[in-house]
C-alpha cells in the first residue's frame, strides 16, 4: 500500500519534473560547466577560470550592466505606480470603465514584435510622430533612437507604456476583490479618502505588489525583443541591455563560453533579487 | 424632541422602493430593534442612518442637529458590521484605535482609552493578534470594542450575532445588553431573528416591505399585534390565523390546551416532538391548528382530541386589510363551540 503510494506520487510529479529538468536545471548545470571548461569554441581547455577573469577588463559588460540598472530603476517603479494609479481610477464609480479598462490593456494584446515597429513610426526622426508634433511647436526634435543620450530612455518609456496597463489589471483584480464593507467601516470612523489610502487600500494591495514587482524586475532583465527591433543595442551600446547582449556573444559573436560566464552572472543577479524580494519584503506583507 | 428623529424616510432604486416612507424616534439610552424578513428594508434603513445609503426622500435628526446630508464619519455614530468590517492586515489594537487615529485624538488619551475598552471586552490577552487568528466570537468583540472607543453616543448594529453559533449568540445576547445600559447608549439594532429583538430591545419596530407594521414594546408586538402580519412573524410557532366570512381570528399555539370533554372536536393530523415539548397539528372542519403540549406526545393520525382556550385569548384582525379589530359583536366559527 504504501509502495504504492510513493510510485504514484512519482508518477503525478513526473511530467513537471520532466519539463523542469530538461529546459530549467539540465541548461543551467551545462551553462556553468561550460563557462569554465572552454574557451570560445575551444572545449578541451580543461579547468579555467579566464572567462571569469575577462568579466573585469570587458568594458562594454560595465556599461551594459549599468544600463540595465538604470532601465531597472526607470521602468519599474515608474509602470507599478501609472498601474496602480490608473487601477485606482478604473475602479472608481466612472462612465465608460470598461472601455478605458480595455484601452489600457490593448498594449498587453499586441505581439511585442508589432508595439516595437509601431513604435519605430513613433520614434523615427524625419517621419515619426514625436518629432511632428514637437515640429508644430517649432522644436527640432530628437534622433530618439540614434543618440546615445536618449535612445535607453525611449526604450524605457515604450516599456512603460507596454507594462503598466498589464499591471494595472493585476490591481485592479486585487481592488475589486477588497470588500467594500471595510471601506463603509474606515469611513464611519472618520477616515477621509487619503487614509483610507494610505491605511487601507494600499497595506491590503501589497501580495499584489510583490508579485507586480517580482514580474516587473524579471521582464527588466528577460527585455530583448524590442532591442532587436528598435536599437539592436545601439548606438554605441547605449541601449544594450544584459539579456541581448548575451543574445550578442552566443549568436553574433559566437562565443559561447563568454555567453555562459554572462548567463551565470544574469542567474546570480536574479538570485539575489529574488533573496531580497521573499526574504525581506515578504515579512512585511499581510497575506489574506 | 426625541433624541433619534427619523421623518419620512424613502429609499428607491430605480423602479424598487426599498423603504417607503418610514417615520419613528428613539429616546437617548434607548435599545431599538429593527425586526423584519429579509428584504423588508431594515438593512437599507440602517445604511441610510450611517450615510452609507442617500436617502430619497427624508429627513435624519440626531440630538437635535440634522444629518440627512452629513457625511458617516461626522454623524456622532458607531457602526458594527454584520461581517465585522475588521482590517486584516491590523492587529487588534490597531483596528480598535483606527478611528481614533483618524481624528487625530492624542497618543495619551488613545492609549487611556485603549486600555478602557480592553476591559470591558475582555480582549487583552489578544491586543497584538491579527484578526485572522481570532474565533468569531473574539471578532465579534473587536469590532464591538471599535463601537465603543469612538464614544459615539449613538450606536448601530448590523446582524452582529447572526454569524455565530447559537451558544455563543446567547450568550453575546446578555453582553451587549449589559454593555449598552452601562455606557447609556442609544442603540438600533438590525435583525430578523425575534428572539434577538424580543430579548434585547426596549422597543421593537417591525418591518414589512419597506413599511413599519407595528412599533412597540416587544411585549406589546407579542400581546397586542397590529396586524396579521405581526401575528403570523412574532411568537414561536407563529399563531394559527383562520378566516371565516367575516374575520380573521387568531390564537397563539402555546394558548391552546386538552380539554376534557367540552371545547372544540378535532383530530389529530401531526405530532412533531421538539424534547420538553410536542408540536401537535389537528384538524377542525378543514382548518388546521397548532398548538404546543409538555412532554412527549405521540398520538396516531386522526386520533381525536377536544381542545380549547381561555375566552379572551384569541386576536381578531379584518379580513379586508389584515388590522386589528376591537373585540367584534359577532362570533367567529370557532369560538363558538367553547365555553
Amino acid at each position: 500500500m504504501k509502495k504504492t503510494n510513493v510510485i504514484q506520487a512519482w508518477l503525478l510529479l513526473l511530467p513537471a519534473l520532466v519539463l523542469l529538468v530538461a529546459f530549467t536545471h539540465l541548461p543551467t548545470i551545462k551553462t556553468i560547466w561550460r563557462s569554465f571548461f572552454s574557451i570560445g569554441e575551444r572545449t578541451d581547455t580543461g579547468f579555467v577560470i579566464d572567462n571569469y577573469q575577462y568579466l573585469w577588463e570587458d568594458d562594454v559588460l560595465w556599461q551594459v550592466l549599468g544600463n540595465s540598472f538604470w532601465y531597472l530603476i526607470g521602468t519599474v517603479p515608474t509602470s507599478i505606480i501609472i498601474a496602480l494609479t490608473m487601477a485606482l481610477w478604473v475602479n472608481s464609480k466612472l462612465k465608460g470603465r470598461s472601455f478605458l479598462r480595455l484601452a489600457y490593456f490593448t498594449p498587453t494584446i499586441l505581439p511585442m514584435i508589432s508595439v516595437a515597429n509601431i513604435w519605430l513610426f513613433f520614434y523615427s526622426p524625419e517621419i515619426g510622430l514625436f518629432n511632428t508634433v514637437l515640429g508644430w511647436f517649432g522644436h527640432d526634435g530628437y534622433n530618439w533612437l540614434g543618440d546615445p543620450e536618449v535612445a535607453l530612455t525611449s526604450i524605457m518609456v515604450m516599456t512603460v507604456w507596454k507594462e503598466a496597463g498589464f499591471f494595472m489589471i493585476f490591481y485592479l483584480a486585487a481592488l475589486q476583490g477588497i470588500r467594500p464593507d471595510l471601506y463603509q467601516a474606515a469611513r464611519l470612523e472618520g477616515a477621509g479618502s487619503f487614509t483610507i489610502l494610505r491605511r487601507i487600500t494600499l497595506p491590503l494591495l501589497m501580495p499584489i505588489t510583490l508579485f507586480v514587482l517580482v514580474n516587473a524586475i524579471l521582464n527588466a532583465f528577460k527585455m530583448v525583443d524590442h532591442l532587436f527591433i528598435l536599437t539592436k543595442g545601439g548606438p554605441n551600446n547605449a541601449s544594450n541591455l544584459l539579456l541581448y547582449y548575451i543574445y550578442e556573444n552566443a549568436f553574433s559573436f559566437f562565443d559561447t563560453a563568454y555567453a555562459s560566464v554572462l548567463t551565470v552572472l544574469l542567474l546570480l543577479i536574479l538570485v539575489l533579487l529574488a533573496l531580497f524580494q521573499f526574504g525581506v519584503l515578504e515579512r512585511r506583507i499581510h497575506y489574506r | 424632541m426625541s433624541y433619534i428623529c427619523v421623518k419620512g424616510l424613502t429609499k428607491r432604486y430605480d423602479d424598487v422602493v426599498a423603504v417607503d416612507n418610514i417615520s419613528f424616534e428613539a429616546e437617548e439610552g434607548e435599545f431599538v430593534a429593527l425586526l423584519g424578513p429579509s428584504g423588508c428594508g431594515k438593512s437599507t434603513t440602517l445604511m441610510m442612518l450611517a450615510g452609507l445609503e442617500d436617502p430619497s426622500e427624508g429627513s435624519i435628526v440626531f440630538n437635535g442637529q440634522d444629518v440627512t446630508k452629513a457625511a458617516p464619519g461626522k454623524r456622532g455614530l458607531s457602526m458594527v458590521f454584520q461581517s465585522y468590517a475588521l482590517f486584516p492586515h491590523l492587529s487588534v489594537g490597531e483596528n480598535i484605535l483606527f478611528g481614533l487615529k483618524a481624528r487625530k485624538v492624542s497618543n495619551n488619551e488613545r492609549n487611556a482609552r485603549l486600555e478602557e475598552v480592553l476591559d470591558l471586552v475582555d480582549l487583552r490577552a489578544h491586543v497584538n493578534k491579527k484578526p485572522g487568528q481570532l474565533s468569531g466570537g473574539q471578532c465579534q468583540r473587536v469590532a464591538l470594542a471599535r463601537a465603543i472607543v469612538s464614544r459615539a453616543p449613538i450606536c448601530l448594529m448590523d446582524e452582529p450575532l447572526s454569524n455565530l453559533d447559537a451558544k455563543l449568540r446567547n450568550e453575546m445576547r446578555t453582553e451587549i445588553r449589559a454593555l449598552q445600559k452601562k455606557l447609556g447608549l442609544t442603540v438600533i439594532y438590525v435583525t430578523h431573528d425575534q428572539v434577538e429583538a424580543m430579548s434585547m430591545a426596549d422597543r421593537v419596530i417591525l418591518l414589512n416591505q419597506g413599511r413599519i407594521e407595528q412599533n412597540g414594546k416587544p411585549e406589546d408586538l407579542y400581546n397586542k399585534p397590529e396586524s396579521t402580519f405581526v401575528a403570523g412573524f412574532i411568537g414561536h410557532p407563529p399563531m394559527n390565523l383562520i378566516a371565516d366570512a367575516q374575520m380573521v381570528l387568531g390564537i397563539r399555539p402555546e394558548h391552546i390546551a386538552l380539554s376534557e370533554g367540552a371545547g372544540l372536536s378535532t383530530s389529530v393530523i401531526n405530532c412533531d416532538y421538539h424534547g420538553a415539548n410536542t408540536l401537535i397539528a389537528v384538524d377542525y372542519r378543514g382548518h388546521a391548528l397548532k398548538f404546543i403540549l409538555q412532554g412527549h406526545h405521540n398520538h396516531p393520525v386522526g386520533t381525536p382530541l377536544n381542545i380549547q382556550w381561555q375566552r379572551g385569548q384569541e386576536h381578531y384582525f379584518s379580513d379586508q386589510n389584515g388590522r386589528r379589530l376591537a373585540v367584534p359583536t359577532v362570533s367567529h366559527f370557532l369560538t363558538e363551540g367553547l365555553s
